[in-house]
């Protein structure tokens, strides 16, 4: 991947009526990127996107789009396109209509018109459908038409308001694939607005985490699994178990009173930090083989998993296991010194306030 | 800027192109001189007059009690059935609406005068009655169409709910249906009863020699000069009509104070 | 087959109305449409048979055409001639006024949708013949706009008793009836959908005859209808601002009632009801979903 910014957000800041909800933002977007834009409702996402497609204008800040300030340019002017959340079709025309909606202002020829409605409905496995309206079609067969409208235009940029928000979930799975192979076949940049962190972690090549209007990491999938930065991104991105404790010196934590290896460093002596442990990352070994002990308190199977809860020192940690221990065995908890997270403390209300509403 | 300044202005000409009228007919209704083409000065005389002329009272007392009956009995009428087309199959329905429309597009005139001839047909004197029935016929499709919308946005599992939790049919539909429809009832009821306020045709053609309401009476009196008392009249209805209305809308609009989203 | 789908636009559907029904779950409630059917055969269906019987038939109950044929009358035919001129040009009129305050009311994003309905009808509440008769006033010879003109030295108007006063009043009277049908379909075309005409490269002229407007046709359509069925058919307006010479084809009506020539009178309303079937019959082709939702 090149380290070329296609988009660059600067300084955004927008707010609605004394409620901020971009603060500050700043972010870069590189060609040939999938990007995603993750975080709760309300977090801010989709007025980045619109702000980026043109629906928005913010209070401050600048959009540049290939160096150019693209901030006050109107919509139509912009050589990007989004797919609306609920598909925005037009309905009183038809699904090749709707297709050639963006080709016919440019003013193309009928042959190339036609050309590329038959390219784009064979992208999205619709062929013939042309003459079809666009409420006689399911869903996902509209969601599909939207992205087909949007690229024949061949924009540089693809936006996606969560797209898949509407659909039920195994055609949202489908739409996952058919969303990267589309990518992969037409070589262009997506960003991409989602609540949803398994869509996230599925297709993004980098994930941008948002909560409240501000960024709160920017990562690859595995990044922002593996190594959160604060307890919102631990919390938001998957299951997880998120212990305060004390920092002793590098790589030596304290949790609930008891030291754990781990391999950070850099955090000072004894200074509070928060500790995140994945589930899946907790080995429930014999009692004598375990860093701490505790007791099973509760079991439930999860199809790929067990899930369980073990009372120790207090903590109701949360296990993923493929084996079964049942309720009320006593077990070890071992954990590899490698899967211990260490994230500073919030140090402002504003974060201190996320952690709380959750 | 420019472009807002420009709509704002013709909000304003449309305005007072509506309203023009309404403030000329206000402003009459202060004016001493009994003619309408001269300002006499200023006076509250035909105020005082209104409540002494019998035969304005009278025709008030007739409209209102139209009126109110009309709207109250279409209401009722017009709740049941909507709710009735709302559950309807595709074709039935497309048929009761089609029916429902007919008042609503037919000339006021058509409906006027097919309605005399009916009464006439059947000798029933015309009167009170004969326009009380007309009324409420023209006043139902309103209340149906107010109440449909509201039936629509209705979530139609709660009646079922209800039900499930021990409710009476009846019992359900007052303390379920009802009140979530409430809004749209009370519209229709409102439409109808300004419709039946502002009819004239209709009246006209259906109401016989016996009784008059405001707007036959003051058909009557176009050619020979309208008593100004009539101005003060619908000076004091309208003023209460609007001051009415913007209590509700005040009202309205402090419960719609949005809750914080976080 | 495309006009079917310009009307699926109007309401965001909820997929439990997809199959045209919403049960509410009340069972057997057909019942509660008996009263309303009764009320409306008796009073709607029944008396539009009356009509159609004294309009063919003579006082000694033979059936003739001649009622209906006596529109063909030139005094007559002049009458409707002159209505249909009337009501159009005041049809178009509410268009070209209505349409643009639509799209005005529509951005002001005025969350309150009654109180723009408000507005509209309050005016109702002051008689609509005492509203009429006031535009005597601001029209006549010494009225308000003479005076005011006379204040800035310019020639005086004679508007009043003429085919112009009358056109003045039905689109006075009217025109609420074309504002709150556009207005109803505009509020219901969803932003994304602007947005995305926006987005696919389209100024706001293409958005506008691209998008827009076809989408609001059926609120136009009813519009029309709303207007003009009634432009055409008043007597009252003709006869408060067009003086005794301008005579409507509702007048003649009218008149025939008063004098007693019932079955005339009859016979004329049923070509007058051609035309109310033709812009019935439009109206219901755009509204194919059948709500009657484009008139309020």
């Amino acid at each position: 991947m090149t380290d070329n910014k296609l988009i660059n957000l600067v300084n955004i800041t927008k707010s609605y009526n004394d409620n901020i909800v971009l603060d500050e933002l700043n972010l870069y977007i590189r060609e040939n990127e999938f990007l995603t834009l993750l975080g709760p409702s309300g977090c801010g996402k989709t007025t980045t996107l619109r702000i980026i497609g043109g629906f928005e204008s913010p209070d401050h800040g600048q959009v540049i789009f290939e160096g150019r300030d693209i901030t006050k340019m109107a919509p139509n002017e912009r050589q990007l396109n989004t797919v609306f959340q609920k598909y925005a079709l037009f309905n009183h025309l038809t699904i090749a209509e709707n297709i050639a909606f963006g080709l016919k202002i440019k003013k193309k020829s009928k042959a190339y018109i036609d050309d590329k409605i038959k390219y784009a409905l064979k992208l999205v496995n619709l062929e013939g459908f042309e003459n079809r309206m666009p409420d006689s079609l399911s869903g996902g067969q509209q969601q599909r038409i939207a992205i087909a409208r949007a690229i024949v235009n061949e924009p540089k940029v693809l936006l996606l308001d969560e797209p898949l928000g509407a659909l039920d979930l195994k055609l949202r799975q489908d739409m996952q694939y058919e969303l990267i192979r589309l990518k992969n076949e037409l070589g262009i940049t997506f960003v991409y607005v989602t609540h949803d962190q398994e869509e996230a972690l599925t297709m993004s090549d980098t994930i941008v985490v948002m909560n409240q209007g501000y960024i709160q990491q920017i990562g690859t999938p595995e990044d922002i699994y593996n190594e959160p930065q604060n307890a919102f991104v631990a919390d938001f991105i998957g299951e997880s178990n998120i212990l305060p404790s004390i920092m002793v010196e590098d790589k030596l934590v304290n949790i609930l009173g008891t030291n754990f290896a781990c391999v950070d460093t850099g955090f000072g002596h004894n200074k509070p930090v928060d500790v995140v442990i994945r589930p899946e990352d907790i080995d429930l070994v014999k009692p004598e083989d375990g860093i701490i002990t505790g007791v099973v308190t509760s079991l439930l199977f999860k199809g790929v998993h067990y899930e369980m809860e073990v009372n120790a020192h207090g903590y109701d940690w949360l296990v993923h296991s493929t084996d079964l221990v049942p309720v009320g065995s006593e077990v070890g908890i071992f954990v590899d010194p490698f899967d211990i997270q260490i994230m500073n403390k919030p140090e402002s209300e504003d974060e201190e306030a996320v952690e709380l509403e959750l | 800027m420019v472009k807002r300044f420009f709509e704002r202005f013709y909000i304003g000409l449309i305005l007072v192109f509506l309203y023009a009228p309404i403030i000329i007919l206000i402003v009459l209704s202060f004016n001493s001189s009994k003619s309408r083409s001269k300002w006499g000065g200023f006076t509250l005389h035909w105020y005082k007059e209104l409540f002494k002329n019998q035969s304005i009272m009278n025709a008030l007392y007739t409209t209102l009690i139209i009126a109110f009956l009309s709207a109250l009995i279409a209401t009722i009428i017009g709740t049941a059935a909507a709710i009735a087309i709302n559950s309807m199959k595709k074709t039935p329905r497309t048929i009761m609406i089609a029916i429902t429309n007919i008042p609503m597009l037919n000339a006021d005139i058509v409906t006027g005068i097919s309605l005399m001839l009916l009464f006439v047909a059947l000798r029933y004197t015309l009167g009170f009655t004969s326009v009380l029935i007309s009324h409420i016929t023209f006043n139902i499709p309103y209340v149906i169409l107010s109440v449909m919308p509201k039936l629509k946005q209705l979530n139609p599992h709660t009646y079922e709910a209800a039900l499930d939790l021990g409710a009476s049919p009846v019992y359900a539909f007052f303390r379920v249906i009802l009140p979530d429809i409430f809004p749209g009832v009370f519209t229709g009821f409102f439409l109808a009863f300004t419709m039946s306020l502002d009819d004239f045709v209709i009246t006209h053609f259906t109401k016989g020699p016996s009784i008059n309401t405001l707007s036959t009476k003051i058909y009557t009196e176009v050619r020979k000069g309208i008593k100004p008392e009539i101005y003060a009249l619908s000076t004091l209805m309208f003023i209460t009509v609007l001051l009415l209305l913007i209590i509700i809308n005040r009202r309205s609009a402090d419960k719609k104070e949005p809750v914080r989203r976080l | 087959m495309k006009i079917i789908n310009v009307l699926n636009t109007k309401a965001p559907k909820s997929n439990l109305q997809k199959n045209g029904t919403h049960n509410l779950g009340i069972r057997n409630s057909k019942w509660l449409s008996f009263p309303y059917i009764l009320w409306m055969a008796g009073f709607i269906i029944i008396p539009l048979i009356v009509i159609v019987y004294y309009g063919m038939t003579t006082n000694d109950k033979r059936i003739t055409i001649d009622n209906i044929a006596s529109i063909l009358n030139p005094i007559n035919l002049r009458a409707l001639r002159l209505a249909l001129e009337l009501s159009l040009i005041s049809t178009i009129i509410c268009l070209v006024l209505a349409y643009p305050l639509a799209i005005i009311l529509r951005k002001s994003k005025m969350k309150n949708n009654s109180f723009i309905v408000m507005i509209i009808i309050l005016p109702m509440w002051m008689n609509f013949l005492l509203r009429t008769i006031a535009w005597q006033n601001i029209l006549e010879r010494t009225g308000v706009i003479n005076v005011f003109l006379k204040l800035l030295n310019l020639p005086s108007l004679n508007i009043i008793n003429t085919p112009g006063a009358i056109v003045l009043g039905m689109v006075y009277n009217f025109l609420p009836f074309m504002v709150l049908p556009i207005y109803n379909v505009l509020i219901k075309i969803d932003k994304d959908v602007i947005n995305a005409a926006r987005d696919l490269g389209a100024n706001g002229m293409q958005t506008f005859m691209k998008i827009i407007l076809p989408l609001s046709l059926p609120g136009v359509i009813s519009g029309i209808t709303m207007v003009f069925v009634p432009s055409l058919t008043t007597f009252v307006i003709s006869n408060i601002l067009g003086g005794s010479k301008i005579v409507l084809i509702g007048n003649v009506i009218e008149q025939q009632f008063r004098v007693g020539n019932w079955h005339t009178g009859s016979g004329l309303s049923l070509v007058l009801m051609i035309f109310i079937l033709i812009s019935m019959a439009i109206l219901s082709k755009y509204d194919k979903e059948g709500e009657g939702s484009g008139l309020w």
